[in-house]
């Protein structure tokens, strides 16, 4: 019988740049349990809506997470209008997936630079958060932010985007997308990646569906389960089929972001085709009353956000669950057994976001 | 011996919301390339020369805040990136939330935006380099005096 000791990880771990704290319960180099311990980054903002007006808590729920800023404000901006019964402009909704879409393929190269890192291949992940830069300009010019775009108001989208711009966005996107497959490849046929994340972190279809699990990690279980498919925004009108891998290890899960950056790609050009011309944001005026639940697929997985509204200027209850929170239980199943070395490997592929769980 | 030349740094997010992390790292990868002046983001405090926060802190992480900047060795310098670390920002009314970062540990230069774009970034780190090398003087100064101090009691067996 091998000793048992407590490794503690974090809060403060060079591997990621965000607080999270475990306590490892190893045997040897095995790890028999994980226990994680949270509230590194509580601020408890949901409280926040007491105080805020309204419409001014969209900038609150954007800096939810600063990797998908914009998805949590278009969430909250959905779940008020439905409230409110407000007719969504159909060019806001366009303009919305865009930007939903381009957040995407940014959070999920910086994901995989950040997996090139843990497993120690240096010169990948510069080059991942080398090409993010190239997405992170065109929302740069197209919203004036890098990373909180504060684009999204209750009622429509704040700026427009014109057509010669649109369609200079979409011929850049091209050129990058050939620079990310040169890149990809090394992450879906390099050997050295392959023997890090093959057979590492492996949770079965019912075992995933049964901890709850939401995104990537769902998918790459073999569950086909996207919000998007509900058609929330501009989705129903695009052709996509949710991005499945089988094998549930964590090279599925790099496997099937790889995918969605294509698939990202693809739908801006759609809705870049099929994007109507019009107005873009209808005036909001009272305030709401009633409740709703708002659902959407972010780069980690589906949020959930709740609103309740008493038909005063600021909301009575507001609750988020987001896709890191869902994805927790699997992750500290899929550390037990794990090896020491993989540790680092298994967390990141759940792709946590730490101020999103805590918030 | 130059620390201006070579600092190294290491990063703790306090209570971001990520924004400024990003950037954070951003600063280090091939576009703003911080690495050129010889800076390097390391995760082991006693290594660590400049101690860059994101975010205000709360009442977890004060604690955690302060027993890295305890670790990190003299002289060192402090930059709070960010809204928040400077002042709490957005979340300046939330009940977790305790302030900036200066309401835990000294800090010698605030980043101020929401989130810090890379650029300033580079610039508060490139001013935390002045004051580094300053301190570096300062403590060398000290140091010669303390010995100074030392050698002439030892001289007058005032020690013993």
């Amino acid at each position: 019988m091998s000793q048992r000791n407590v490794i503690p990880f974090g809060p403060q771990h060079p591997v990621l740049p965000e607080p999270i704290h475990l306590d490892l319960v190893t045997e040897d180099e095995t790890v028999v349990e994980a226990i994680p311990s949270i509230g590194f980054v509580h601020r408890g903002l949901e409280k926040l809506v007491e105080k805020k007006d309204y419409q001014d808590f969209v900038y609150v729920a954007e800096r939810i997470c600063g990797i998908c800023s914009f998805m949590h404000g278009m969430t909250y901006c959905q779940a008020v209008e439905e409230v409110m019964g407000i007719a969504v402009p159909e060019r806001a909704l366009y303009l919305r997936t865009v930007w939903a879409e381009l957040s995407r393929v940014h959070s999920h190269l910086m994901w995989l630079g950040l997996a090139a890192d843990a497993f120690g291949f240096e010169s990948l992940f510069m080059n991942c958060w080398k090409l993010r830069e190239g997405i992170l300009d065109i929302i740069e010019a197209t919203t004036g932010g890098r990373v909180i775009f504060g684009s999204c108001k209750i009622g429509g989208v704040r700026r427009d985007i014109d057509g010669d711009t649109m369609k200079g966005i979409v011929e850049k996107l091209d050129r990058i997308a050939a620079e990310i497959r040169h890149t990809t490849d090394v992450f879906l046929n390099d050997y050295s990646v392959q023997h890090r994340l093959k057979e590492v972190g492996v949770m079965s279809g019912e075992e995933a569906y049964a901890l709850g699990t939401v995104g990537p990690v769902l998918r790459a279980s073999g569950v086909a389960m996207d919000a998007r498919k509900i058609g929330y925004a501009a989705y129903r009108n695009l052709k996509f089929e949710p991005v499945v891998e089988k094998s549930g290890d964590c090279h599925a899960r790099c496997r099937v972001r790889v995918r969605e950056i294509f698939q990202s790609i693809d739908l801006i050009g759609q809705a870049a085709r099929k994007m109507p011309e019009g107005e873009i944001a209808v005036k909001v005026t009272g305030a709401p009353s009633g409740e709703y639940f708002s659902r959407v697929e972010q780069p980690r997985g589906e949020v959930i956000y709740y609103v309740k509204a008493n038909g005063t200027k600021n909301l009575q209850r507001f609750r988020v669950r987001t896709p890191t929170f869902a994805n927790l239980p699997a992750m500290v199943r899929m550390l037990k057994g794990a090896s020491i070395a993989d540790v680092p490997n298994i967390i990141l592929t759940v792709d946590p976001c730490i101020s999103c769980i805590e918030r | 011996m130059f620390f201006k030349k070579s600092p190294w740094i290491i990063h703790y997010d306090a209570t971001s919301c990520n924004g400024c992390d990003i950037e954070v790292i951003a600063s280090l990868t091939p576009m703003y390339d911080l690495e050129r002046f010889g800076i390097i983001n390391t995760g082991n405090p006693k290594h660590a020369d400049i101690f860059v926060v994101t975010g205000s802190v709360n009442e977890s992480s004060h604690q955690v805040v302060k027993n890295i900047y305890d670790q990190m060795p003299n002289p060192k310098v402090v930059v709070a990136v960010g809204i928040c670390a400077t002042s709490g920002g957005i979340f300046r009314e939330c009940y977790n939330v305790l302030g900036g970062v200066d309401t835990v540990i000294p800090v010698d230069v605030y980043v101020p935006g929401c989130a810090a774009r890379p650029e300033s970034i580079i610039d508060g780190i490139i001013k935390a380099l002045d004051i580094l090398e300053r301190r570096l003087v300062e403590f060398r100064k000290a140091k010669t005096e303390a010995r100074r101090q030392e050698k002439k009691l030892r001289r007058y067996h005032l020690n013993d």
